[in-house]
């Protein structure tokens, strides 16, 4: 398995660390209700399909990435830094 | 039998071999097998299950029956095939699955005992008693049954793995292939060409082709001059691309050593990862046989391999040849044999149609009904035109039709298609994303074909990655069309084999069929067709046609077995290479690694880090003696200690301080310069992530420490929270933990020595920093103690590291101090409570730790809302506590703590233990550990158990801090 890295280009899979879902990226507010960070915790959906998840590149530049990809295929649909791309929430 | 002037054999170099301890003469240039051939040896081995005498079968790496063990200085490699397996001076070969020897094999009987034997007989046979299965059959029917033997020892050669990088690249070396790299490398592509053969050429090397007006042989010694001149092209022989992985990666592996006389660095095999743009499957066919009564008896053979023993290596296996062929492939192999003085029997033809051959007997709708000679064929039994006659013939070459060798489409999920023309699978394009199947490997069978298919799909390739390929003329070669009538096995009697390689023959699998096991994925687990370690590929098309016929189905409506990586067998030392013992993982050494080996001191493992666990001294019998006598001079003068591991990150900007606000628990915006503070680190759930000290160097410049096992973790995280959260923020940070060396000073004494080491009083408060001049060096003091004696730690570049430890060492001895290693600091930090991961091991919470206070209510920070959660406090909590046996006992980390009078079940166990050791200062072993309610329960009594261990230990729980609860010493 290869990615493209923005900064860096194509790599092979070993120069990244992989974390899970880019639900990540959706971190809910301090006073948000439990659910909603129970979701974002814990809940994961597993599709037989298109996913997003989140690599580092630990042995490259150090960027995380948010990479969409189909489970089935294997095929590597985009990559992009997770820098500016956060949904909601965030640092006070 | 050798042949004069034939083969590419070097006759000017003989080459002397044993096999079985015999001797024998070859030349360099031969295989193995084709060595035994030349020596008339027909035996090479013993069948799986029935221990039936084998001989080779072929002359590629699809061999199932010549696997032998070879024999080296450092290793035994069982399960090489003698046809792959070139001849070295010296070479030792043993025969495998007999005993006690090839040709008296005791185990022969259970060829005698076939009838009970068949497939899934263990399944029926050794159900009862059922516990006799793990001692007494199991392994009865693993020494009876199975292929060659290890060593039992360690394996010590050498082996390699590399990378490579490609526009294209081009898998086997025949015709197409050969034609695909010229027509790439002449665009001037990026171009690699991996064969699995020590020549390139295929069957040409083998078959009497003519292109362009040259042998075959010729044709390919113009074509490699021509890519040798090229400096875009990289020849791989002995390389075998084994897999095809996502995204353009094919695992290959390369014999680099595997053909000469073992000498010290010489990699056996070389494991190639190769990134390629595009590729073309270029692997040709491989040939297939047809089952008949007695089909394994030595000097049967698959045909193709005639011509190639003859022309490659000077050999044939007979001295009068007969050939049993479904198709037109054998009549050149019959011709090739007879101008080589090879007498030719018959050539039996189950068509009744075939062609006639000049000059030899062809029997037409005939077929090969038995073969003869149990350790050599003697004579075949033919069915022609309803009588049936005998041939007498030492070596029968069978063909069934050819396999296109799509082994490598089916990798990533491709599923063949069945051909009818060919009466075999053929691949279905697009089955790899970049890859595109040429020649043979994709049905086409003439050599005209096969350079027109390797020509276009180079230029298809290249077209595809924006490059133009010229137009050239293609080479001008035969363009006879492939005529087959599907034969796969003949009925009659007795057993006919079907894979050789372990013991399935068609009777197994018209049994399977009998028994329900209809499916084909489900024929081959109850027969075990196909999954010895040539995977079938000579034998699951025939297997698969046999079942289609016994279920009354076609062929394509049955489907096939799929193929897996590695198309042939990887050792796993070559995948692993360089992961050996110290090769396993990356090895950090401190400045004051050769320091500390210097004086004696055993070095332990942290993560990648080598630290002294204690430096002994004379008279020194146990660590205990070591460890117990440095936490008393650190108590009552002055240790050193190297604490560079610590991870060290860098962080710098204005919004330094509003980042670290939100990575840490507790506030640290408000710092002064020049001070430290000790920070908590949550992760998002809320649990401990790590605990460490920042300090404020400037207004905007920080240094954060983690511990030493989580510094990778650490940066990890701040990296993701800075790049997903905090986006437009001034905040810029980098590892440092390398550039730093840092040592700790710690004791009564410790403010002395450091005065002495920098020529005045450090005056600097408890959790205070400071740049500094360390003997004209600029360095860095930080009053932190992890001790709970007054400390400090002097930092200098890590060039300077190995000076200032050897320095600060001496002037703590002149004081009566000295070193300390790992095990003192262990117990130094339980006297005091004090944390590390063995506390924080990621299920423990800020309030597990009575560290609740420090996440701050007046900010938002990494883990607050979930740490907010219920449960995640409260006394239900397993909190931690200080533990003192009230006797005298060892404690062990790991033991399990119960209330006095319970039962000790898993439901009453109220906690466990994380960290002991003995403390010198309270002449007491102590313990910390988590308890349920634990900080309500000081000066209770508790049980504490390690049923592993054998301990039973009554302990008092009291605080963790041990030592100086009031820490009048750190801030003295």
């Amino acid at each position: 398995m290869r990615l493209t890295c923005p900064l860096c280009g194509p790599r092979d899979r070993r120069e990244f660390y992989y974390s899970g879902d880019a639900v990540l990226l959706a971190r809910p507010a301090t006073d948000a209700p439990p659910g909603a960070w129970d979701d974002y915790l814990h809940n994961r959906d597993n599709p037989a399909g298109v996913t997003q998840d989140l690599w580092y590149h630990e042995q490259g530049c150090c960027s995380w990435l948010k990479v969409t990809r189909n489970t089935v295929t294997h095929e590597i649909l985009s990559v992009e830094s997770v820098a500016g791309t956060s949904t909601a929430g965030g640092a006070a | 039998m050798r042949i004069d002037g034939r083969g590419r054999i070097d006759r000017t170099r003989p080459v002397t071999f044993r096999f079985d301890g015999r001797v024998f003469a070859g030349y360099k240039g031969d295989t193995l097998a084709s060595a035994l051939i030349a020596n008339d040896v027909r035996v090479v081995g013993r069948s799986f299950k029935y221990h039936r005498p084998r001989g080779i079968l072929t002359a590629g790496s699809e061999e199932p029956n010549a696997l032998v063990e070879i024999v080296g200085p450092a290793n035994q490699t069982p399960n090489t095939r003698a046809t792959v397996q070139e001849l070295f001076e010296g070479l030792v070969a043993r025969s495998q699955n007999r005993w006690p020897s090839l040709r008296f094999d005791a185990l022969e009987v259970n060829d005698l005992a076939a009838p009970f034997l068949s497939a899934g007989f263990y399944y029926k046979t050794f159900m009862w008693p059922r516990r006799f299965w793990e001692g007494l059959y199991e392994p009865v029917i693993r020494r009876a049954a199975g292929l060659g033997s290890l060593s039992g020892r360690h394996d010590e050669g050498v082996y390699e793995k590399a990378w490579a990088h490609c526009d294209l690249l081009v898998i086997g070396a025949g015709p197409a292939g050969l034609m695909a790299a010229l027509t790439a490398a002449r665009a001037g592509a990026d171009v690699i060409l991996a064969d699995e053969s020590s020549e390139p050429g295929g069957r040409l090397l083998s078959d009497d082709a003519v292109i362009d007006g040259l042998s075959g042989a010729d044709w390919v010694a113009q074509v490699l001059a021509e890519l040798a001149s090229l400096p875009n092209v990289r020849l791989m022989t002995r390389t075998t691309v084994t897999g095809v992985y996502d995204d353009g990666t094919y695992g290959a592996l390369e014999r680099v050593g595997l053909h000469r006389r073992p000498r010290p660095n010489l990699p056996r095999e070389c494991f190639w990862r190769i990134v390629a743009k595009r590729s073309v499957l270029a692997a040709g066919a491989l040939e297939r046989g047809i089952a008949f009564q007695d089909n394994d008896r030595p000097g049967v053979m698959l045909a193709s391999s005639l011509p190639a023993y003859l022309n490659r290596y000077g050999v044939v296996p007979g001295q009068k040849v007969t050939l049993f062929a479904n198709n037109d492939s054998v009549r050149a192999t019959a011709r090739s044999l007879m101008a080589a003085g090879v007498t030719v029997a018959a050539i039996i033809d189950p068509r009744e149609d075939a062609p006639d051959e000049p000059g030899i007997t062809v029997h037409k709708g005939a077929q090969v009904k038995r073969a003869r000679g149990r350790m050599g064929l003697r004579e075949v039994l033919v069915r022609v035109g309803g009588r049936e006659i005998t041939v007498e013939t030492d070596c029968l070459g069978v063909s069934g039709g050819w396999n296109p060798s799509l082994h490598l489409t089916c990798h990533m999920n491709g599923r063949p298609r069945w051909s009818d023309d060919l009466a075999a699978f053929v691949p279905v394009e697009g089955a790899v994303p970049g890859m595109l199947v040429a020649g043979a490997a994709n049905g086409s069978f003439s050599t005209h074909g096969c350079l027109a298919a390797g020509t276009q799909a180079a230029r298809a390739s290249l077209e595809a990655l924006g490059v133009t390929v010229g137009q050239a003329d293609l080479p001008q070669a035969d363009d006879a069309p492939y005529r087959i009538a599907p034969l796969w096995a003949v009925p009659g009697k007795g057993r006919a084999w079907l894979d050789f390689a372990n013991d399935v023959t068609v009777k197994d699998v018209t049994q399977s069929a009998q028994e329900g096991f209809r499916s084909v994925e489900h024929m081959k687990r109850y027969t075990t067709q196909g999954m010895a370690p040539d995977q079938g590929k000579n034998s699951n098309v025939a297997a698969l046609a046999v079942l289609a016929d016994a279920t009354g189905r076609g062929i394509p409506e049955t489907g096939t077995t799929t193929f897996r990586p590695p198309f042939a067998p990887v050792s796993i030392a070559a995948m692993g290479a360089g992961g050996r013992g110290e090769g396993f993982a990356p090895q950090r050494f401190l400045t004051s690694d050769q320091a500390s080996r210097d004086r004696g001191a055993p070095m332990v493992e942290a993560g990648l880090w080598y630290r002294p666990g204690y430096f002994p001294k004379p008279g020194e019998r146990t660590w205990r003696e070591a460890c117990d006598r440095e936490v008393r001079m650190v108590r009552s003068s002055v240790g050193v200690t190297d604490v560079s591991t610590l991870g060290k990150i860098d962080i710098q900007g204005p919004d330094a301080g509003r980042f670290l606000d939100f990575v840490y628990t507790n506030t640290f915006s408000t710092l002064p310069v020049g001070k430290v503070r000790y920070g908590l680190m949550l992760r998002e759930d809320g649990h401990v992530l790590d605990d460490g000290t920042c300090a404020r160097l400037g207004q905007d410049h920080w240094l954060m420490t983690t511990t030493t096992a989580a510094a990778g973790l650490v940066m990890r995280h701040l990296e993701f929270v800075s790049q997903a959260f905090c986006a437009g923020w001034q905040v810029r940070f980098v590892s440092v933990t390398e550039a730093w060396a840092q040592f700790a000073v710690a004791g009564p004494l410790a403010r002395d020595l450091v005065a002495s080491a920098l020529g005045h009083a450090p005056d600097l408060p408890f959790m205070g920093c400071a740049h500094v001049v360390v003997q004209g060096i600029a360095g860095r003091l930080f009053r932190i103690s992890f001790s709970g004696e007054e400390g400090y730690e002097l930092a200098v570049p890590t060039r300077y590291g190995e000076a200032l430890f050897r320095d600060l060492t001496a002037r703590a001895e002149t004081m009566g101090g000295g070193l300390y290693g790992m095990e003192a600091l262990n117990v130094l930090r339980i006297e005091k409570g004090f944390i590390t991961h063995a506390e924080i091991h990621g299920r423990t919470t800020a309030f597990d730790i009575g560290m609740e206070k420090m996440v701050s209510g007046k900010k938002d920070c990494i883990g607050k809302a979930a740490a907010a959660r219920p449960g995640m406090t409260g006394p239900a909590r397993e909190q931690m506590v200080g533990l003192v046996p009230l006797t005298d006992d060892v404690l062990t980390a790991g033991a399990h703590l119960f209330a006095q009078g319970v039962d000790l079940t898993r439901e009453h166990s109220a906690g466990y233990v994380t960290s002991v050791g003995y403390s010198p200062t309270l002449q007491s072993h102590l313990a910390l550990g988590f308890l349920q309610n634990g900080r309500a329960r000081h000066g209770e009594t508790v049980r504490l158990v390690d049923r592993l261990r054998g301990v039973d230990v009554l302990c008092r729980v009291s605080d963790p801090v041990f030592h100086d609860p009031k820490g009048e010493k750190l801030r003295a």
